[in-house]
């Protein structure tokens, strides 16, 4: 421990010290624009704990652990290659039905389950948020990293998957980052304003599986978002999932189109819920402590 | 004279009070926005109180503050603005270094996690850096006396292993200021008597503590300053014999010197003091055996159906029992309440005695008891920790065999 006992005026002592140890200001919350960012780069090993812990407890409790994350996902797929390919017939962009429903089911239930933990991420952590500072941020995105485990996990089965169909991958499967990166932040976009208000409103956890059921069939998961017509295209585009799954299906498969005029919507707008939620949580974070 | 690290200017904080604040409906808020779609989202403004108001203090550098006060004075929340997890709504703070807070003990712990991964969780979110965990591993669990448990799931602990575990992270925690609010109330006397010590050194070692307690034995042992917090106001800052003695005289004094009792009540609790065993002190039992306490009231004018309730609870605001008579007529003057107990089989702690007066759904007074009860009788209970209760019943044994 470094300590000043030389007995100086204290301004001078404050001088002295100020380059070692940093001062913090309290203060009244004033600029909710100010959105600390940088603040969360300091904090960066503490969201690793809490992913850490996140994949941790999860595979700890269940007792299938991983293999659930790979018969999930599988599941989802043989049914609705039954009921939708095989009985309804659903076209899927001239691809074997199975493989076109299953590049969309893995990310599409990374996105859900990320989304419904960021949701409840604040609450389910309100007894550390009213016992220790740390930026409440990390917390939202701690949810959204944490279910990057299980994707990974789907993935490598998807990959071997579509291997199996004897579909070779192209260089397009080198964009498919950009489409996971849209993914996460699209959990992010929502996840802030969902996270803050179900931390605010306790009627908002109710609503939460309704909103993911809606968005599901609001996104070309069992069907292809080219039966949209070409003039509303544009308007599904602002569903930021159909540009991350058509960009998923594409890059992976390599065919189909690459999605375009849809893909530019769905990045402005998660662009625009990024922000919006950043704002928004910053200025609800400091009734979220006080109501807990 | 040296450096002070936490300078605070005027903090105040309000809260809100009320059912909007605490547990709003989103549906409700929706339905006003169609009702009147200006005014729904603007700031309810409900009740509101100030939980603090213009507390102005200085920690220097290497001192230890106690802060003291009733329950509900506002040292949480002086002590959660500092360590940041609330905002002041006016005022300032400038706090130099880094901040440790301990308001919890076992923060951030998960129970499925194992010794191990908890402490590296916990000592993460309390503010340490991998390394520094690492480092101090072995020290940690030595001092939490768990090495051969450190790999089993923190579920299966006893409630004394949890707290030592989780007190031996947070002790330590090398931040050059530390706020701890009441932590070491918990566990058995022999493991608090080490996070004293603990915290002895820390202190010694330079490091600044900003220390809230109810036990005020605990804090003239450890501070050398205390501030005095009294309904959100600062009452007196000073040396700790000065302040304590001033605290414990207003808290037994008939007019009990709070700020926030309301003079024009009709009836206010003064005092309390234990009758039987007299030859204990007025406010210790030292054994286990026929307790007579007397609660002194004062009334102002006439109660009819008075409604008094009586709550006794531990340090951790555990509640150990509570009792309520109905129907009490009581005339103006003085009365003594008198409880009389067969025997109060209470673990050698201290606890606080609360009292309350009501007269048809109105609060006429509410009274946390100070100075709080010691328990200082012999333990009569296993000699492990993990295996101590709440009751401290002394047992007779013997063994009876069927003949033939």
């Amino acid at each position: 421990m470094a300590s000043v006992t030389s007995n100086p005026p204290v301004a001078d002592a404050l001088a002295n010290r100020a380059p070692v140890l940093m001062t913090m200001r309290i203060e009244p919350p004033r600029n909710w624009l100010d959105l600390r960012l940088k603040e969360l780069w300091t904090y960066r090993e503490l969201l690793y704990f809490l992913v850490w812990r996140d994949v941790k407890v999860r595979y700890k409790q269940t007792a299938i652990g991983v293999s659930w994350v790979i018969v999930q996902p599988l599941l989802t797929m043989l049914v609705a290659t039954l009921f939708f390919g095989k009985l309804a017939k659903l076209p899927s962009q001239g691809l074997p039905y199975s493989v076109f429903c299953f590049a969309a089911v893995v990310p599409w239930a990374y996105f859900s389950t990320a989304l419904v933990a960021a949701t409840n991420v604040m609450v389910e952590n309100q007894r550390v948020i009213t016992k220790v500072y740390f930026p409440r941020l990390i917390l939202p995105v701690s949810a959204a990293l944490s279910g990057l485990v299980d994707f990974a996990i789907g993935f490598v089965v998807l990959l071997i998957f579509t291997f199996s169909y004897g579909i070779r991958p192209t260089w397009a499967l080198l964009l498919l980052p950009l489409f996971l990166l849209l993914a996460v932040f699209t959990v992010l976009g929502v996840g802030l304003w969902l996270s803050a208000l179900n931390a605010l409103y306790r009627d908002v956890k109710y609503l939460i599986p309704f909103f993911v059921q809606f968005w599901t069939l609001a996104s070309p998961v069992y069907y292809s978002s080219s039966m949209v017509p070409e003039r509303y295209r544009w308007l599904y585009g602002l569903n930021p999932m159909a540009g991350v799954i058509d960009g998923f299906r594409w890059s992976l498969t390599a065919t189909g189109h690459p999605p375009a005029a849809s893909l530019f919507a769905s990045v402005g707008i998660v662009i625009f819920l990024t922000l919006g939620g950043l704002l928004f949580f910053n200025r609800m974070e400091g009734s979220i402590a006080d109501r807990v | 004279m040296s450096t002070a690290v936490i300078q605070a200017e005027n903090l105040s904080k309000r809260y809100q009070r009320g059912a909007l604040a605490s547990s709003g409906l989103l549906r409700d808020t929706l339905a006003r926005a169609l009702r009147s779609p200006w005014t729904a989202f603007q700031r309810q403004k409900p009740e509101s109180f100030w939980a603090l108001k213009d507390v102005s203090l200085q920690v220097r550098e290497g001192e230890v503050l106690g802060l003291i006060g009733r329950n509900g004075s506002g040292k949480t929340t002086l002590l959660k603005i500092l360590s940041r997890i609330t905002r002041p709504t006016e005022g300032w703070a400038e706090i130099r270094g880094r901040v440790g807070s301990l308001l919890e003990v076992g923060t951030g712990f998960h129970p499925e996690l194992t010794g191990r991964e908890n402490t590296y969780l916990s000592g993460a979110i309390l503010g340490m850096n991998k390394q520094e965990i690492t480092r101090k591993f072995d020290e940690i669990v030595a001092f939490a006396e768990l090495d051969q448990f450190i790999d089993t799931p923190v579920k299966h602990y006893s409630s004394g292993m949890y707290v030592r575990l989780a007190f031996a992270v947070a002790a330590h925690l090398e931040p050059e200021i530390l706020l701890v609010d009441e932590v070491l109330a918990v566990g058995d006397i022999k493991f608090q008597r080490k996070c004293l010590g603990k915290m002895g050194d820390v202190a010694r070692a330079g490091r600044t503590i900003v220390l809230v307690s109810h036990q005020l034995n605990q804090i003239r042992r450890l501070c050398q300053r205390v501030t005095w917090i009294d309904g959100g106001l600062l009452r007196q800052t000073g040396p700790t014999a000065e302040v304590v003695s001033a605290y414990e005289t207003a808290m037994t004094s008939p007019e009990r010197g709070s700020s926030s009792t309301r003079s024009e009540s009709k009836a206010q609790f003064l005092s309390w003091r234990i009758l039987e065993p007299s030859g204990d002190s007025a406010h210790r039992l030292e054994s286990v055996g026929p307790v007579t306490v007397a609660f002194r009231l004062k009334v102002s004018a006439p109660i009819h159906h008075g409604h008094q309730g009586i709550a006794l609870f531990d340090a951790e605001r555990r509640l150990m029992w509570a009792y309520a008579n109905e129907d009490l007529t009581l005339d103006p003057g003085l009365h003594d309440l008198i409880y009389k107990f067969p025997f109060l089989p209470l673990c050698p702690r201290s606890y606080n005695w609360q009292l309350s007066l009501w007269v048809e759904k109105e609060n006429v007074d509410l009274w946390e008891a100070i100075p709080e009860l010691q328990v200082t009788s012999p333990n009569y209970q296993h000699a492990l920790d993990e295996w101590n209760g709440f009751l401290n019943l002394p047992s007779e044994f013997r063994v009876f065999t069927e003949k033939g």
